[in-house]
């Protein structure tokens, strides 16, 4: 079943995120995909994460789809121009791709080619035009095509900005450019989420909360301080401190966040970052 | 103004590799205000260069390097010194350099790198910076342009990545430009203008167009090429 027929059938979707190797050694990330297999209704597969560069992502998607998952081709305006960009777009469908994430993508700072030139031909809305524009068979220069894709479209958003307000401006600007699914930046605090899901009701469209396994109280510090829009509150760091089993205690964390906030969203999506072995134990735990 | 730096003294030393008669070239603008390529720095420069057994043929201070025709009748003064000279080595920005080149048969070495000032600033320079991107958005956006106050030159609102108002990319220095617009469009009451979808930027308007390409300036530039010496 696709990732858009499983949210049409009103199911709680589970997605997880698989990052490519910095290399053609793809074993493990191949692995880390088949433990999905069955478990999950999309696998993200990110775009050159944290401006690291590393095997594509179109790639990757494709070695997925070539296995049978559902993958999720997560696209930044960083490193492309619009030229790029749509024909990549074009590339994936014809490689069975469907699903695409619209991301604008870190600065390139925060990788591991600070001195890469930063494109931003585009960012996040006008990618989902394109991508909308390609699906209705004219390219962003109003050019028809032959033979045009059809793509389910996502974006993203983050409820624990502070203010909001910008955030919610942005994604209802991202609705009217095609997306049809958010996946969310991480958030652990249950009743914000459940506001930021209230102000964005009207908006009528699926949104998968996201959730970023713990692995220490370092990694949760580490996180408020320097990665925006996500606040680990202090109770849950001092459950990690005093955890003996950390690995445990994360997953316990994550499930429970799961269910918390199922009741308000319509999916969850899991960054497990490095740990997706760990993934099957978090959906088991928060029995799904 | 534009700034520059010296360039690693190794750096110079490198250009200057195989050659053994050089002329100085500095600036009494912006140069001098940067200490690049002021008297001082020239007679620095002559001083470590001969330390390094180069013979120093001359030198002359541009009152603006920048300025061909200047550039030109200064050379014409030290006209025997250029001639023995093997390169010149301006130390100027890098208009400067372009600019001795263009008045001169002689290979030219930049001896500054100019530092981006991440787009054109007023003549009493602020914190406002211009693109020229050939379609100011100034309108939508509060008056604050997104091409240079955000990092990404995002058109649509703010990324992912700013925290407490500063940008993702070195926040100990900088504002994120969507959250300075983002203020201020409320406090204007304006906030409808960041809901609208921006155009689609047309980047070929950010090359000059034709008719800047040829202006009256041009035309006397032309000809000052004809009289400058060769
Ligand atoms: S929008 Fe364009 S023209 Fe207007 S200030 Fe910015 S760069 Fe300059
Ligand atoms: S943090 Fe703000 S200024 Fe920096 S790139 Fe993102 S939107 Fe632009």
């Amino acid at each position: 079943m696709s990732l858009e027929q499983a949210l049409s059938k009103g199911k709680f979707v589970i997605t997880a995120e698989v990052g490519p190797p910095k290399g053609v050694d793809i074993e493990e990330m191949l692995e880390d995909a088949e433990l999905m297999r069955g478990r999950v209704d999309g696998v993200n597969v990110t775009d050159q994460q944290s401006s690291v560069m590393r095997l594509g992502s179109l790639a990757a998607c494709h070695l997925l789809k070539q296995r049978g998952l559902e993958p999720i081709y997560q696209v930044t305006c960083r490193d492309r121009n619009r030229i790029a960009l749509q024909s990549d777009l074009l590339s994936a469908y014809v490689l069975g791709i469907e699903n695409v994430l619209c991301l604008t993508g870190d600065y390139v700072s925060l990788g591991d080619h600070p001195d890469a030139e930063p494109v931003f031909d585009l960012d996040s809305v006008s990618l989902l035009q394109a991508a909308k524009a390609l699906q209705q068979g004219k390219d962003l220069a109003m050019k028809e095509l032959k033979g045009s894709p059809r793509f389910f479209l996502g974006a993203v958003v983050t409820p624990g900005a502070d203010p909001l307000e910008p955030q919610l401006i942005k994604m209802e600007k991202k609705v009217k450019a095609g997306a049809q699914f958010f996946q969310t930046q991480a958030i652990y605090e249950p009743e914000r989420f459940e506001q930021f899901m209230q102000a964005v009701n009207h908006l009528k469209v699926p949104v998968l909360v996201g959730i970023i396994l713990l692995r220490s109280a370092a990694m949760a510090r580490f996180m408020n301080k320097n990665v925006a829009g996500v606040h680990v509150p202090e109770s849950l760091i001092e459950e990690m401190d005093q955890a003996e089993d950390k690995a445990k205690k994360g997953i316990e964390i994550a499930a429970r966040l799961i269910r918390d906030m199922k009741g308000t969203c319509q999916g969850v999506h899991i960054m497990a970052i490095g740990l997706e072995k760990r993934v099957p134990a978090i959906l088991d735990a928060a029995g799904l | 103004m534009l700034v520059s730096e010296l360039k690693p003294f190794e750096d110079i030393l490198e250009y200057l590799d195989g050659e053994k008669n050089v002329f100085l070239v500095g600036c009494k603008g912006c140069a001098e205000a940067c200490q690049t390529g002021g008297e001082a720095q020239v007679l620095e420069m002559k001083q470590k260069l001969e330390e390094e057994e180069k013979a120093i043929t001359g030198y002359t201070i541009i009152d603006f390097a920048c300025e061909k025709a200047l550039v030109a009748s200064k050379l014409r003064g030290h006209w025997s010194e250029v001639m023995d000279a093997d390169s010149l080595l301006v130390m100027s920005c890098g208009i400067g350099v372009q600019a001795t080149s263009a008045v001169i048969d002689k290979v030219v070495h930049p001896a500054c790198n100019t530092i981006s000032l991440g787009g054109a600033v007023g003549t009493w320079p602020g914190s406002e910076r211009c693109r020229q991107c050939g379609d100011c958005v100034l309108d939508l956006t509060a008056g604050i342009c997104p091409l240079t106050a955000c990092t990404k030159g995002l058109l649509n609102g703010p990324c992912g990545g700013a925290k407490d108002g500063k940008c993702e990319f070195e926040p100990e220095v900088r504002d994120c430009g969507w959250h300075l617009i983002y203020e201020r469009l409320k406090k204007l009451g304006q906030l409808d203008k960041m809901r609208e979808i921006a155009p689609l930027k047309d980047r070929s308007k950010m090359q000059p167009p034709k008719h800047l390409r040829s202006t009256i300036m041009w035309a006397l530039e032309q000809e000052e090429r004809e009289v400058a010496p060769r």
